[in-house]
């Protein structure tokens, strides 16, 4: 087991960046924490500080304005942190990638781990995609 | 002047689901004055729809908001069926009513539930967050996704509720009917909700008027508008229903307003499925081959409020230029009267009692770099170069002396 593997073992503190986004995953995302899917249950947890975090979740299209928000809580996350890119706009940028504000995808701005996609992802994919992540480590 | 002290909230706080900086001047505990920043969220939309066919923008104002994401595309093709001149069928007219009722209802559950959080009560969080599920499992019935549907299209909607579906969809607007008993029972009734929302963030009829307020924000001072009553469109005056006002402008009326009209979302969802049980399936969308050059705007009762679009025409493929305005615009600025004088605590949830919507408010007004592309100015800054320039050439014109 190496280091890597051994920071991830356990319960999961997850800190979440919503870019320019049109909110869905954003929701999407709290749904996960709601009765119905309870991501609680597996110890993963919404945190305040990305100081406390063990996964960044990164959804939306990035734009100017974001861009050094996102590179500087980057380098304030205790390392190693994973970085998930949620939705469409996450991935790619999506159907706002031609905008005249668009800064890149999240991969071009900080190293990714993971990509879940869709538009919106459902809770089932985005919890399946942690379950992946957590178990690729 | 006494010293006022800055607390900022955002712009990646986890309070808030969406990014965006509010600084709160404090004297003591005691709000004085409140500054917002956005354009965090900012995607440049209006300029990108100019890129798009007609049967795409449909997919990008969708976009604008995920929260009420049918009432951009409502407002749009309102807007763009007055360019055509056309009127769309009784069938499709009872479908989009449909959909955007159940959008009403999911959305009012979910600011139910996170001005629940806001007040730390995170039982009406959980319990709403419960009760909407059944909500989205309906949109993913009828339209293949939880949020973002697809529905609509110029002349009409692209899938047609089928008989089949309409019991399970009647079933559940019976079960929500007692869910929301349960939830409006537990939130009227509950003593520290009462002490916490009662004379809080009161907005007065004047203020809204003075504000342009719109939606659920107007309704609870008093102020009885609403697009689908006042301008009609779709299947609204087609079916009974009223519009539910409240007098006292607080937090409390406000949450009455939306509670109440989720109940008669219900009983417009009934009589529009009454309707399409007797009309026959199909027929659901015109067929439109062309946009012809001119002028139209749409409005439509968004969850928040009126939602204002306008569309030029110049007879092309795509829009020439395309306007939105969304309710949070108006609703935002009401802060400067609901917030100021009250202490930290309550500013949060008078914040959250509006439901604001970042991602349909973005507007920028900035200036680029063009050699480096990077350097964002602002209005301030604007006026600062100017000055400098200003300053310099005042410099160079007294050395020429």
């Amino acid at each position: 087991m190496g280091f890597k593997d051994y920071c991830f073992r356990k319960s999961l503190w997850v800190f979440h960046f919503g870019g320019a986004s049109c909110n869905n995953c954003d929701i999407e995302i709290l749904d996960c924490l709601t009765p119905r899917h309870d991501l609680e249950r597996f110890g993963i947890l919404l945190v305040g500080s990305i100081r406390h975090a063990d996964v960044l979740l990164v959804n939306g299209s990035i734009n100017r304005r974001d861009k050094d928000r996102l590179l500087e809580l980057y380098r304030q996350a205790p390392k190693p942190i994973l970085v998930v890119a949620i939705g469409a706009c996450g991935c790619t940028g999506g159907i706002f990638a031609e905008g005249n504000t668009f800064a890149g995808p999240v991969d071009k701005i900080i190293p990714v781990d993971a990509y879940i996609p869709g538009c919106p992802p459902k809770p089932e994919a985005i919890i399946s995609g942690i379950v992946k992540l957590a178990g690729k480590k | 002047m006494s010293r006022k002290t800055l607390i900022p909230i955002g712009p990646y706080h986890p309070l808030q689901e969406e990014p965006e900086l509010f600084k709160l001047y404090c004297d003591g505990e005691i709000v004085r004055d409140i500054k917002w920043e956005t354009g965090y969220n900012h995607r440049g939309i209006e300029k990108l729809s100019e890129s798009k066919s007609y049967d795409q923008v449909f997919f990008l104002v969708e976009r604008i908001c995920g929260i009420c994401s049918t009432s951009h595309p409502f407002a749009f093709a309102n807007a763009v069926e007055e360019i055509v001149g056309v009127e769309i069928t009784d069938r499709s007219k009872y479908i989009r009513s449909v959909i955007g009722e159940l959008e009403r209802i999911h959305s009012h559950l979910l600011w139910v539930g996170l001005a629940g959080h806001f007040l730390g009560y995170n039982t009406v969080f959980m319990w709403a967050w419960k009760y909407r599920e059944p909500i989205l499992d309906l949109f993913e019935m009828i339209t293949g996704n939880r949020n973002s549907y697809a529905m609509f299209k110029v002349g009409g909607v692209r899938r047609d509720i089928e008989k089949s579906k309409i019991p399970a969809i009647r079933k559940e607007m019976g079960v929500i009917r007692k869910k929301l008993d349960l939830l409006t029972g537990a939130v009227m009734d509950d003593p520290v909700i009462h002490a916490r929302t009662k004379g809080v963030g009161i907005l007065t009829r004047q203020d809204v008027i003075d504000y342009a307020a719109v939606g659920p924000t107007a309704r609870a001072s008093g102020v009885d508008i609403d697009v689908r009553r006042d301008d009609p469109y779709a299947a609204y005056p087609l079916v009974n229903w009223k519009v539910i006002t409240a007098e006292a402008g607080d937090v409390f009326a406000k949450a009455e307003v939306r509670l109440l009209e989720m109940y008669e979302s219900a009983s417009i969802i009934e009589q529009c499925l009454d309707a399409l049980e007797k009309l026959e399936e199909g027929n659901i969308a015109l067929k439109i081959n062309e946009i012809p050059a001119g002028i139209g705007t749409g409005r439509a009762e968004a969850p928040r409020g009126e939602v204002f679009h306008f569309v030029v025409s110049d007879g092309s493929n795509s829009p020439a230029r395309h306007k939105i305005r969304a309710p949070s615009y108006t609703n935002i600025a009401t802060f400067k009267k609901s917030c100021i004088g009250q202490t930290i605590a309550d500013a949060t949830i008078s914040l959250a009692a509006v439901d604001p919507c970042y991602c349909c408010t973005e507007r920028m007004a900035a200036a680029y770099d063009n050699s480096s592309g990077e350097k964002i100015l602002n209005a301030n800054e604007l006026i600062e170069i100017s000055m400098k320039r200003t300053n310099e050439i005042r410099k160079s014109e007294a050395g020429h002396e």
